[in-house]
C-alpha cells in the first residue's frame, strides 16, 4: 500500500472556542510578549527586517502599571489625560444610551465598552485634516474631538434635530468636519475607501492620510483583502487596522482564522507591515498608529494594524452573549480594561489621584445626561423626527421626478 | 468636423475630460499603457501621464471601492470594468456605498465616479462577455445609468456623467464601437463613416443625462429602445417600411418620460425592445409606465421585444439577439399589419 494512501477518513474541522456558557472560560492558549519587549523599528525599515513583528504583541504599560520600552510615547500628562476623558466619557454615553434604548426611547445601541483605548488614541494621534473610516464601535473618534454630545443623542433618537435627518440607524453617524467618515451597517464595504481615499491624497500631492477600520470578523470578507492589494500595490498612505475583539456577534475568532495565525499576520502576503497592539493599552495604540502614520506620511506605504481587545458587551442591544460565551469571560481578559489601566498608569506616575477622578466622572455623568435631557427636549423615537419630506432629499444631488411625484403623491 | 467611431469618440472625451479638469483620473484592468482590451483608453497615459490613466488589479469590488473613496475625498474618478458581466464583485460597492453615500450622510460625502463598462453581445462573447445588465442598476435607488448609440452621443454623454456629482453606471455597446450594427449579421458590417451621428466635434460639449432622442419621428408606433437596438430599429423600420416613431432613451436613469409619454399618446401603440433577457427586464418598467400615463391612447397591446429568458447562449447568439425579423413582427402585430 502506498503511503499516499489515506489511512483514515478525511475529517472536516468546525473550529470551537475554549468554553461556551457554564463551562470555565480560559485565556491560556493566547501569548503575550512582556510589556516593552517588542523592538521597534525605523519608519523606513525593510519589510523583510518586520515579519516578526504581527506574532508579538506592542504592550508599553507593565504589570505595575508603568510606561517601559522604546515604544513609549512618551506622552504629557495633559495628553493622557485628555485621553482618559474621552474615554470616561465614551464608557459613561454609551452606558447611558444602553439604558435609553431599554427604556423606547430608541430602537438600536451599539456599545464600544472595552474597546475605548482604540478610537481616542487613534482620533488624538491623527490629524484634523486625516480621515477616519470607523467601524461602529469608534465613538471615541468623536468623544476626542469633543463631537456635541446632543448631536449624537439626536442622531440616536432620529428626532427632529438629527444631523442624518432620520435616514440612518442610529450610531451609524457621520462626521464630515470631524474626520470621520460615513457609517453602514455593511461591515467591512468602506475599507477600500479609506485606500481610494489615501491614493486620492496621494494623487493630489496633500499631506493628509486615512484610517481604516474593520473587525476581525470581517476579515474573511474580499473588501478587506481587496484593500490589502490595493493599499501595498499602490503604496497608499493609509493605515489599515483590524480590531480583534475576539467576538463577531456569536462567531469566535477562529471562525475568521485566528486558531492558526494572527490578524497582523495577514500584512505578511501583501510585503506591508503588519503591527499586532495591545488594544487595551492606550500608550500602545497610540504608538503603533503614530508610527504607521508617520510610514504614511513619508511615503513609505501602509500599515497593517491588528489591535487585541475583548468585546466587553453583546454585539448590539438585539444580543444576549450569555448565549454563547460564559458570562466571566470579560472579567477575566488578562489585558484587563483599558479605561482602568490608564488610571492606574496615572495614578502610578503620580498625575492623578481618586479625587479627581471622581470628579471627572461626576462632571461626565452630568455632561452626558444634559446631553440626553436636551435631546429629550427635542424628542425619542416615535415622539419627534424630521419632516417627511426629508425622506426624498439626497437620493441624487437634485431630485428627479420620480421622486418629486412620489412626493407629492405622499402629501409632504 | 471629423467622423469618429464610437471609440475614438469615447476616447476622445476622456482626453478632453483629463485635459480639462485635473481631479479626473482613470483606472482599471489593462486601460494603462495597453489602453484597454478595446483600445477605449488609448494613448491617454502616454499623453497624460502614469497617475492619470493607469491599471488596476483584476478587483472589481477593489476598484469600484477606490474609486468611491477618491470621489469622497474630492476627485472624479472614471473607472473601467473590462466587461459589464464583470461587474457583479462590485455589485455591493455600487449599490450599499456609491448609491447611498449622499443620502445617508445627509450631503456630507458623496461618490461622483463615472463606472464605463462595455455591454452587450453580437461579438460571439458567450455568457460573459455578451449580458446587459442595464436592469439591476436602474432598480437601485442613486444610480444613474446611460447608454449611448451613437459616437456624437457617447461623447456628450459621458462627459456629462463625468462631470455629473452622482454615481453613473455608463454602458457601452460594445457591438457599436466600430459601426452602426443593426443586428443583419449575414450582411457587411456597416461603418461609421459617413453617419451623420458619427461627425463628432473636438473639445467638449455636453448631452444632459435623462434627455431622450426622438431619432425617428413617425405616426403608426412607438419604439422604445436604447444602445445597438436603436440600430436594428432603425433597419427594422427601413425594411417594413411602417411608420414607426424612435425614441433612443440615452439614459434610463434619468428616464426622460415626458418624451416617452408624448410619443405613445401620439401614435397610441408601443413596443419596448432591448437586448437584456425580457422577465425583470427594463421594459417591464417602461411597459408599466406608458400603461400607467398612457392607457387611455393605448390602441394595441404593448409589446416587448427582448432577448430570451436564458443565459446569453453562445453558438445560438443570433437565435437570442433580437434583430429585425422579430421587432418587424412586434410592429406588424400592435399596427394590425400582421
Amino acid at each position: 500500500m502506498s503511503i499516499l494512501s489515506n489511512s483514515e477518513a478525511l475529517r472536516l474541522h468546525i473550529p470551537t472556542p475554549v468554553a461556551r456558557p457554564g463551562e470555565i472560560p480560559s485565556f491560556s492558549h493566547l501569548r503575550f510578549s512582556e510589556a516593552g519587549e517588542i523592538t521597534k523599528p525605523s519608519i523606513d525599515a525593510e519589510e523583510p527586517g518586520l515579519r516578526h513583528l504581527p506574532y508579538g504583541l506592542i504592550r508599553i504599560m507593565d504589570d505595575q502599571n508603568a510606561a517601559v520600552g522604546p515604544w513609549n510615547p512618551h506622552l504629557d500628562n495633559e495628553t493622557l489625560i485628555a485621553g482618559l476623558t474621552a474615554m470616561m466619557r465614551t464608557r459613561a454615553f454609551d452606558d447611558r444610551l444602553f439604558r435609553a434604548h431599554r427604556q423606547g426611547k430608541t430602537s438600536f445601541y451599539m456599545k464600544c465598552t472595552g474597546e475605548e483605548a482604540i478610537a481616542v488614541a487613534q482620533s488624538m494621534v491623527l490629524g484634523a485634516d486625516d480621515m477616519c473610516f470607523p467601524t461602529y464601535r469608534m465613538l471615541g473618534w468623536l468623544m476626542a474631538r469633543r463631537y456635541p454630545l446632543d448631536k449624537l443623542v439626536n442622531q440616536i433618537f432620529s428626532n427632529a434635530a438629527d444631523p442624518l435627518r432620520g435616514r440612518q440607524l442610529p450610531i451609524l453617524y457621520s462626521a464630515r468636519d470631524y474626520g470621520f467618515y460615513s457609517l453602514s451597517g455593511n461591515v467591512g464595504s468602506r475599507f477600500g475607501h479609506a485606500v481610494g481615499w489615501a491614493m486620492a491624497s496621494a494623487y493630489r500631492r496633500g499631506k493628509a492620510i486615512a484610517l481604516g477600520m474593520i473587525g476581525e470578523g470581517t476579515t474573511a470578507e474580499g473588501d478587506f483583502h481587496e484593500a490589502l492589494t490595493f493599499a501595498a500595490v499602490y503604496r497608499a498612505p493609509v493605515i489599515l487596522c483590524v480590531t480583534n475583539n475576539q467576538w463577531a456577534i456569536s462567531s469566535f475568532s477562529g471562525i475568521a482564522g485566528a486558531e492558526t495565525t494572527t490578524f497582523a499576520a495577514k500584512a505578511l502576503a501583501y510585503g506591508i507591515p503588519g503591527l499586532r497592539v495591545d488594544g487595551n493599552d492606550f500608550l500602545a495604540v497610540w504608538a503603533a498608529t503614530a508610527w504607521a502614520a508617520e510610514r504614511a506620511r513619508h511615503n513609505c506605504g501602509p500599515t497593517l494594524i491588528e489591535l487585541f481587545t475583548y468585546r466587553t458587551e453583546g454585539h448590539s442591544t438585539s444580543d444576549d452573549p450569555t448565549r454563547y460565551r460564559p458570562v466571566e469571560e470579560a472579567s477575566l481578559w488578562p489585558l484587563g480594561d483599558p479605561v482602568d489601566r490608564l488610571t492606574q498608569h496615572l495614578y502610578a506616575t503620580g498625575a492623578w489621584d481618586t479625587e479627581k477622578h471622581r470628579t471627572l466622572s461626576e462632571a461626565i455623568d452630568i455632561e452626558v445626561r444634559a446631553a440626553i435631557k436636551a435631546g429629550e427636549a427635542v424628542g425619542t423615537l416615535g415622539t419627534s423626527k424630521p419632516p417627511v419630506s426629508e425622506m426624498f432629499e439626497g437620493v441624487f444631488k437634485e431630485p428627479d421626478w420620480r421622486v418629486i411625484e412620489q412626493r407629492r403623491e405622499l402629501g409632504v | 468636423m471629423p467622423t469618429m467611431t464610437m471609440l475614438q469618440a469615447l476616447n476622445s472625451a476622456l482626453a478632453d475630460k483629463l485635459a480639462d479638469d485635473p481631479d479626473v483620473l482613470i483606472f482599471g484592468q489593462d486601460v494603462g499603457y495597453f489602453g484597454g482590451v478595446f483600445r477605449v483608453t488609448d494613448g491617454l497615459q502616454s499623453r497624460f501621464g502614469l497617475e492619470r490613466c493607469f491599471d488596476a488589479p483584476i478587483s472589481e469590488g477593489g476598484i469600484i471601492a477606490a474609486a468611491i473613496g477618491m470621489g469622497a475625498y474630492g476627485l472624479r474618478p472614471v473607472p473601467e470594468i473590462q466587461f459589464a458581466d464583470y461587474i457583479l464583485p462590485a455589485f455591493d460597492q455600487l449599490v450599499s456605498e456609491a448609491a447611498r453615500l449622499r443620502y445617508r450622510s445627509a450631503g456630507e460625502f458623496w461618490a461622483p465616479l463615472t463606472v464605463r463598462s462595455p455591454y452587450g453581445g453580437g461579438i460571439f462573447g458567450g455568457q460573459t462577455h455578451s449580458q446587459s445588465p442595464e436592469a439591476i442598476f436602474a432598480h437601485i435607488t442613486g444610480l444613474k445609468t446611460v447608454i449611448p448609440s451613437t459616437p456624437y452621443d457617447a461623447k456628450g454623454l459621458l462627459i456629462s456623467a463625468i462631470e455629473d456629482d452622482d454615481p453613473v453606471i455608463f454602458l457601452e455597446p460594445k457591438r457599436l464601437y466600430n459601426g452602426p450594427f443593426d443586428g443583419r449579421h449575414d450582411r457587411p458590417v456597416p461603418t461609421w463613416q459617413g453617419n451623420p451621428a458619427a461627425e463628432v466635434p473636438e473639445g467638449l460639449y455636453r448631452i444632459p443625462l435623462g434627455t431622450a432622442a426622438c431619432v425617428r419621428e413617425g405616426e403608426a408606433a412607438t419604439i422604445l429602445a436604447y444602445g445597438t437596438m436603436v440600430h436594428v430599429a432603425l433597419a427594422a423600420i427601413e425594411e417594413s417600411g411602417i411608420d414607426a416613431e424612435l425614441v433612443d432613451l440615452r439614459s434610463i436613469v434619468p428616464l426622460d418620460i415626458d418624451t416617452i409619454v408624448a410619443s405613445v399618446k401620439k401614435t397610441g401603440r408601443c413596443v419596448i425592445l432591448h437586448e437584456a433577457s425580457r422577465f425583470g427586464g427594463f421594459g417591464g418598467e417602461l411597459s408599466a409606465l406608458v400603461q400607467e400615463r398612457c392607457f387611455y391612447h393605448l390602441e394595441a397591446p404593448i409589446e416587448r421585444v427582448c432577448g430570451w429568458d436564458t443565459p446569453y447562449p453562445h453558438a445560438f447568439e443570433w437565435d437570442y439577439f433580437p434583430g429585425p425579423d422579430r421587432l418587424i413582427k412586434a410592429l406588424r402585430r400592435v399596427t394590425g399589419t400582421d
